[in-house]
């Protein structure tokens, strides 16, 4: 059974139509790109699949189970983990404390009036932050990272809650090329591992067609082409969108 | 049928002067954002130079018509000063930091108005030309109300052709939608910012000129007129000229009709309006959403981590001199002593939802009095003793702490402050004008500890156990998941509710435990006293806990002791040293806003940090 569905999500803001009918499925283990051009919906569609916004139409299946219109934290319960494409970290937590409060929410240990967090759930926390190259930040408040730290954080963050389904929008944004690589080369490796479903935006088209291994192409809202990566990028409907941005020259 | 047209006369009348004070915090507001607390006060300045300048100049329209002018423009010129000094040096502070600047502004001009007007009321002559009164329906109605009720709209009016017609009005109307994008247009932001500042203050000193042939002119006018003229602008929202204009007309009907019809609950009856308007729109008749140009409390807030060692031996020697060195003080340093523990544990209470839970609270005192007032009315009614009495206190306060909280949590910033503070006078009201069961003013007497705690060093003990470890428990809480909870949904809301966490009810039950916890405090102030009062739950008391916790430092956890000492000790000396112990604290606070806008003690940690790196 596919981990994702979606099914012709639809949103509006005000007179702008964002999202016109959306389509997918992602299976578990797979890296899905959603990738677009500025504007495309890609973010819009990101926050309704986890709750943020309630879509106009549609629906969102979670393993079989309907959670349109669930609260992101009910989402969150039911194994999503996302990153922001701004990110989002506690800071004036430290890197530690924050993979921290994810695993403590995790372990639904948050009610928790005693014993100190800097006692909690430390040793996972700190494995998890080593996987990702973070270890060295751990003590670091979150307040002073640099961006593309900070976006680490935000995946940590988003695997101490033992997801199945991960959510990244923009993951490698404000990191250096060899970086990105890693990044994802990582996330797909971690993905095959415990079977999580990704879905991911990126912008960088090396990163996009060397580590999805499908690739969904939004514009103006609506889907214009899905397929594997070589195929999208022969596309000729997805060519003219991109043309002039200079975007889709990485790969040749 | 008559009264009731000239109640509702008379209603028009209260409201256009509520309205000019009103109008100018509103634009201030819509502007620079700055809460200004001391905009009561010019409105008091107003009265008084009026009365000055009326009574020395020749009798006469000139006189009194040029006393009144002359003196708006004064006090327009005391906003100037104030502005340039003091507030354009804080614009990027954070909010509380403003308030608490323009309180202690509050402070000074109390002070500065008894040196030269003295404490007795001052009564002003009649205006020229309106001191007779017309026939409306068989029944006389006084020519100088008449008046009042035009001259509300009339300014009114030429505020909005000022704003709608001017370019200066446009660009304030740009800054007041969208601060950011006027200060990209490349608005003179300095110029603005005074300019309506000054005209801010301008509108207030002439609401209380005009005030002089109505009514005394006395040294409670401030406070009296500024949290009416907060509630206005507030069920208005914030920034919106026309929604002051609105709730003014609601506010001054309400009272003038209040009085005919349920004159026990007047007092309640506009904090309740206000309540009911944020919850039903929470940002007040016709304001729109703020975008939060500044955090409640700062910036970036620093990470927290366990005390460091030389902190710990501090607080340990601290702790030993409380427990060791009363035996040889007097009855009198032992109640000082015992009212510090007690004030320590009100103001940690009230830095947990303010430090870690980024909420502001305008009406903790609620919770202070409701715990006093939990325990003397046990001890009336219920004959409690004093134990039991203890554990009421915490509870009362804790059950109106969910009741209240679950309304004021909801919302954020300047609304929410006021919607606590809102509660805060509710319950007030209550205690004062319930006097069957409260005995209004003159209080509960006789609440007397248990006869083992009556001696003063016995009750000591008892109080610096139950506050100490309430405010350890408060400490153990912050650094506990809740209490990281806490912080987190202050931190990034998005993040928080991403990551499972139910914000709502964090922040929900912090409120509820700040409560308790306040309740604790004041059940112990009620037996340390032996009677509680009315004062307890009102507005100075719930400055004096902000004041604690802001002096101390927000964003420390020692903050709110070192706070509650430093400003308990400060006053307790200041009152000893000099008549003129506002004039002195006022300038202290003022002082500490602009060389350590991070309290006490987020000095002496940033001064730490730097000698030791970060730590
Ligand atoms: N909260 C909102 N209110 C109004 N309009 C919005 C809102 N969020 C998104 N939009 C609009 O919806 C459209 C889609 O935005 P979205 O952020 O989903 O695009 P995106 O594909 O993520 O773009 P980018 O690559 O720049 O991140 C845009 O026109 C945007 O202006
Ligand atoms: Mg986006």
């Amino acid at each position: 059974m596919a981990t994702l569905e979606a099914e012709a999500l639809r949103k509006s803001f005000g007179g702008i139509e964002a999202v016109r009918g959306v389509s997918f499925a992602v299976q578990p283990g797979e890296m899905l790109a959603l990738i677009g051009p500025n504007g495309a919906g890609k973010s819009t569609c990101f926050n309704m699949l986890n709750g943020q916004l309630r879509p106009d139409a549609g629906r969102v299946r979670l393993a079989g189970r309907d959670i349109t219109g669930l609260a992101p934290r009910q989402v969150w319960r039911l194994g999503v983990g996302r990153t922001f494409q701004v990110t989002a970290t506690f800071g004036s937590m430290t890197v530690l404390e924050n993979v921290q409060m994810a695993l403590l929410s995790h372990h639904r240990r948050l009610g928790g009036l005693w014993t100190p967090v800097r006692r909690m759930d430390r040793a996972p926390a700190e494995a998890l932050l080593a996987r990702l190259g973070m270890a060295e930040q751990a003590g670091r408040p979150c307040g002073i990272l640099a961006y593309g730290d900070l976006k680490r954080v935000e995946l940590a963050v988003a695997l101490a809650n033992d997801p199945r389904l991960l959510l990244m929008d923009e993951p490698t944004a404000g990191m250096a090329p060899p970086e990105r690589a890693a990044l994802m080369a990582l996330t797909a490796s971690l993905a095959r591992e415990r079977n999580i479903a990704v879905l991911f935006t990126e912008h960088d088209m090396d990163v996009v067609f060397s580590h999805a291994s499908r690739v969904l192409v939004l514009d103006r809202g609506t889907l214009i082409a899905e397929g594997a990566p070589a195929e999208v990028r022969a596309n000729p409907r997805v060519r003219q969108v991109y043309l002039g941005s200079g975007a889709m020259q990485g790969g040749y | 049928m008559e009264t009731l047209v000239l109640q509702a006369l008379s209603g028009l009348a209260s409201a256009s002067s509520l309205f000019l004070v009103a109008s100018g915090l509103t634009v201030i507001f819509g502007v620079s954002r700055i809460v200004n607390f001391a905009h009561g006060s010019f409105y008091m300045l107003g009265a008084y130079l009026a009365w000055t300048l009326v009574t020395s100049l020749p009798r006469g329209h000139l006189g009194f018509w040029g006393g009144v002018i002359g003196a708006a423009l004064g006090v327009g010129l005391v906003g100037l000063v104030v502005e340039v000094l003091l507030l354009r040096r804080i614009y990027r502070a954070p909010e509380l930091f403003q308030l608490l600047a323009t309180f202690g502004v509050v402070l000074i001009v109390q002070d500065l108005a008894l040196l030269a007007w003295g404490a007795q009321d001052l009564l002003g002559p009649r205006a020229p030309g309106l001191r007779g009164s017309t026939g409306i329906l068989g029944m006389r109605f006084p020519d100088y109300e008449l008046f009042l009720i035009v001259v509300g709209p009339v300014v009114l009016g030429l505020l909005l052709l000022l704003f709608h017609r001017t370019r200066w009005g446009t660009l304030v109307r740009a800054a007041t939608a969208d601060r950011e994008m006027a200060a990209a247009l490349g608005v003179n932001q300095r110029l603005l910012f005074t300019s309506v500042f000054v005209l801010g203050s301008l509108l207030a000193g002439l609401g209380g000129a005009l005030q002089v042939p109505r009514e005394s002119v006395n040294l409670h006018m401030d406070l009296s007129i500024i949290v009416q003229a907060f509630v206005v602008v507030v069920v208005g929202g914030l920034g919106s000229l026309t929604g002051a204009a609105l709730a003014a007309l609601l506010i001054g009907e309400l009272h003038a009709f209040g009085i005919l019809v349920l004159p026990k609950i007047t007092l309640v009856l506009v904090f309740l309006v206000m309540a009911v308007v944020l919850v039903l729109r929470p940002h007040g008749l016709l304001g729109r959403p703020q975008d939060r140009a500044q955090p409640a409390t700062g910036g970036a807030e620093p990470v927290i981590g366990p005390a460091p060692r030389p902190l710990l031996r501090l607080g340990a020697a601290a702790l030993l001199a409380a427990v060791v060195l009363p035996p040889f003080a007097g009855d009198y340093a032992l109640s000082v002593l015992t009212e510090i523990a007690i004030l320590i544990l009100f103001a940690a209470s009230l830095h947990l939802i303010m430090g870690p839970g980024g909420m502001a609270s305008f009406g903790h005192a609620a919770y202070f009095g409701m715990g006093a007032y939990g325990a003397a009315l046990a001890a009336k009614w219920l004959a409690a003793p004093m134990e039991l009495g203890l554990a009421v206190a915490p509870l009362a306060a804790g059950l109106f702490g969910l009741v209240f909280g679950w309304f004021c949590v909801r919302l954020s910033g300047v609304y929410s402050a006021m919607l606590t503070l809102a509660f805060a006078q509710i319950t007030w009201s209550v205690a004062f004008q319930w006097v069957e069961l409260t005995g209004g003013d003159n209080g509960i007497l006789g609440v007397w500890p248990a006869a083992w705690a009556t001696p003063k060093l016995v009750y000591y003990y008892l109080t610096l156990t139950l506050c100490i470890g309430a405010t350890l428990l408060l400490r153990r809480v912050i650094h506990a998941p809740f209490g990281y909870a806490l912080r987190a949904q202050r931190d990034s809301a998005l993040r928080a509710e991403a990551i499972g966490i139910d914000a709502f009810r964090t922040r929900w039950l912090a409120f509820a435990l700040a409560a308790v916890m306040a309740g604790l405090a004041g059940g112990l102030f009620a037996y340390a006293k032996g009677s509680v009062f009315p004062t307890f739950l009102d507005i100075p008391r719930s400055v004096d806990a902000l004041l604690m916790v802001l002096l101390g430092g927000v964003q420390t956890l020692s903050g709110p002791i070192i706070g509650a000492i430093a400003y308990t000790g400060l006053q307790e000396q200041l009152v000893r040293l000099t008549d003129l112990w506002r004039l002195l604290l006022g300038g202290v606070i003022v002082a500490l806003v602009l060389f350590f806008p991070q309290g006490l003690a987020g000095a002496a940690r940033a001064r730490w940090e730097t000698r030791h790196g970060d730590a």
